[in-house]
């Protein structure tokens, strides 16, 4: 405290013995709160813990790295680059090649991303542009619930229900309409790539209908309001007034569903077939980065092997980053790298 | 949509101003549109009705209360169920959490109150947003190396670090932008009050925006809940009781996916038991912590 005016030395003397008298807790219990003593020392510790929380994100991305290269190196030295143009996987002669994985992983997730974009940014339109106010936030909520179902359970209804349905129903007429493309060929397993490819559609579904909603809802309405006033119809005003707004962002939308898909693993595994094989049919089994990795790693046996699956890991690490670095830039320069709340 | 065509007309009609008609292609146009976003809508929900719907109906009907209280039985032999698998999995994601929520906790404030603007923080929002996308399967051969070949073992721990590893950017990003949303001025009157940095932030901050940082956390667990593919390698699964840290422990979903696989009814029938007690176990987790918050004491200052 400092100093009191030296003109009024009498007031203050008599308010503080007043107080003592009057309410003597007040004066011998001060807030828990205030604290009087030097609290540097607390403030830097408790930044310093903070910041290295902080810095363990950052930790944790090198000791991926790291780790990953550490233990894919034998298979590296081994085989060098042509690891990823070889279409042998061969562990009885310690040969390994991963061509069928990188192709099987590339097929079912573009096979996903032309089911799921359409749907996708049909569903993000309809809920943005045209749902009456009543029914839009339960029905993204359901949406968005697609994205909480565990891969497992995904796979465990593919296997049980999507695949006999594939089988008997859409294969053969696939087949018959459009087999002379050579893409519908072959027996109708029912598990298989084309398994694949619509059950990760099923699952990124959600992840780029709801970027597609986010980049939508941040184009503002007087792009909408104009466009209309120039008698565009209501599709018109989506195409011109939001859609080519919003593009850039649903691009990323989209990438990011790709990364999604690249690395999805368990659903995968347990429809696409697993079979080491480049074939041109979708009915046709196959086998994917993830997967192969999900179902030797634990029996692995010889470190070259353990290694050109880790080699896979890295890979497949490597380009689902730069696809979602890709993805999430894109998202930032429309959202200005605030994600859009509330459901305006 | 017809009467927007009437009035265009009518006022083409009386009026000097030229207001062009809506021509019929345009009109088709738009109409084929609405049609296909609507039939997207539709084509979106039926396979969330169907799988929830089957989930239910299979599931339903093969729990039982051996289910819940034994542990799985050779082929051929009835019955047994997957009481250690749901203990393992308890086990595991207990681990998870206390490994990765107060980290990411902490790094969120971090971004929140010392790292805005500054390289740093970008560079941190950045990578937790990269990690956010990397593959699970990839998080388990870090896990892999980083516990089981040190340990020369499987255990629960490794895969309690692999789920924390993948909860953690989850919980930084959200943690932040709910800090964010805390008015300054309520910082402010704090340290207006003598309060120290770490005691408002503690106290003060987060404690506001308490309600949306455990929305996050939820979250986080719900999605490692259900993850199988970093634990394939990691806890590895286990036919016993386990309660060893350091032993191979069984998981709901292992268990699901080693019983969907497999070529026997009885097992299928468990496994769709299984999902069904995994979408419920996710689902009372998560809605019983934001009860708590929206109606408890936990609730924040808004």
């Amino acid at each position: 405290m400092a100093d009191p005016a030296p003109n009024m030395p009498d007031i203050r003397i008599d308010m503080t013995s007043a107080g003592r008298q009057l309410a003597p807790s007040l004066e011998r219990r001060p807030s828990p709160l205030a604290q009087v003593t030097d609290s540097r020392w607390p403030d830097q510790l408790f930044r310093y813990a903070m910041w290295a929380c902080a810095i363990s994100v950052l930790v944790i991305l090198a000791l991926i790295v790291y780790e990953l290269v550490l233990n894919s190196r034998l298979s590296w030295n081994a085989f060098g680059l042509s690891f990823f143009s070889g279409q042998d996987w061969d562990p009885v002669q310690d040969h390994y090649g991963a061509l069928p994985f990188i192709y099987g992983t590339l097929v079912s997730s573009l096979l996903a991303l032309v089911i799921a974009v359409p749907l996708a940014v049909g569903t993000a339109i309809f809920l943005t542009e045209m749902c009456p106010v009543w029914l839009r936030s339960p029905l993204s909520f359901f949406t968005e619930l697609l994205a909480a179902i565990p891969s497992v359970i995904y796979g465990l209804w593919a296997i049980f229900i999507l695949v006999p349905i594939l089988r008997n129903y859409i294969q053969p007429g696939l087949a018959k309409w459009l087999g002379w493309t050579g893409l519908f060929e072959g027996p109708p397993f029912g598990i298989g790539m084309l398994a694949a490819g619509v059950i990760l559609a099923i699952m990124i579904l959600p992840v780029i209908s709801s970027i597609t909603r986010e980049v939508m809802r941040v184009v503002p309405s007087h792009q909408r309001e104009g466009v209309l006033a120039l008698g565009a119809t209501r599709w018109e005003m989506i195409r011109v007034g939001v859609l080519r707004n919003a593009r850039t962002g649903i691009v990323g939308g989209i990438i990011l569903g790709l990364g999604r898909a690249l690395g999805e693993t368990m659903a995968v595994t347990m429809v696409i077939g697993n079979r080491p094989e480049i074939a041109k049919s979708l009915f046709a089994p196959g086998y994917s980065m993830a997967s192969v990795i999900a179902n030797e790693f634990s029996e692995a046996t010889g470190d070259l092997y353990l290694s050109a699956l880790v080699e896979i890991g890295l890979a497949l690490f490597f380009v689902t980053i730069i696809v979602n670095a890709l993805a999430r830039l894109l998202v930032w320069s429309v959202t200005k790298g605030q994600p859009a709340r509330g459901n305006v | 949509m017809s009467n927007s065509v009437t009035p265009n007309q009518a006022m083409a009609g009386s009026n000097a101003l030229e207001i062009p008609n809506v021509s019929k292609r345009r009109m088709v146009t738009d109409h084929v549109m609405t049609a296909l976003s609507v039939s997207a809508m539709f084509l979106v929900l039926a396979p969330l009705l169907a799988i929830f719907g089957y989930l239910v109906y299979k599931g339903v009907g093969s729990i039982s209360w051996d289910f819940l209280t034994q542990t799985p039985k050779p082929v051929g032999e009835p019955g047994g169920g997957m009481a250690n698998a749901i203990e393992g999995s308890a086990v595991i994601l207990g681990l998870a959490s206390l490994l990765g929520i107060p980290v990411g906790i902490g790094a969120g404030i971090y971004l929140a109150e010392y790292g805005r603007g500054g390289y740093l923080g970008f560079i941190v929002r950045f990578v937790s947003d990269v990690l956010n996308g990397v593959p699970s399967i990839v998080i388990g051969i870090v896990a892999y190396s980083l516990v089981v070949l040190k340990q020369k073992h499987f255990s629960a721990l490794a895969g309690g670090v692999a789920l924390a590893i993948m909860m953690i950017p989850t919980i930084t990003r959200t943690t932040e932008e709910m800090l964010l949303l805390v008015p300054s001025q309520i910082r402010e009157a704090a340290f207006g009050l003598g309060v120290p940095q770490w005691r408002t932030t503690l106290s003060i901050t987060l404690r506001t925006a308490l309600p949306g940082v455990i929305t996050g956390v939820m979250l986080a667990f719900a999605r490692v809940a259900g993850e199988t593919a970093p634990l394939l390698f990691t806890a590895f699964g286990n036919q016993f009781w386990n309660f060893n840290l350091n032993q191979p422990t069984a998981a709901l979903p292992l268990q699901i996916f080693a019983y969907a696989i497999s070529p026997f009814d009885e097992w299928h029938k468990q496994a769709w038991a299984g999902a069904l007690v995994l979408i419920v176990m996710i689902v009372v987790a998560v809605s019983a912590v934001r009860l708590a918050v929206s109606r408890g004491n936990l609730r924040g200052a808004h």
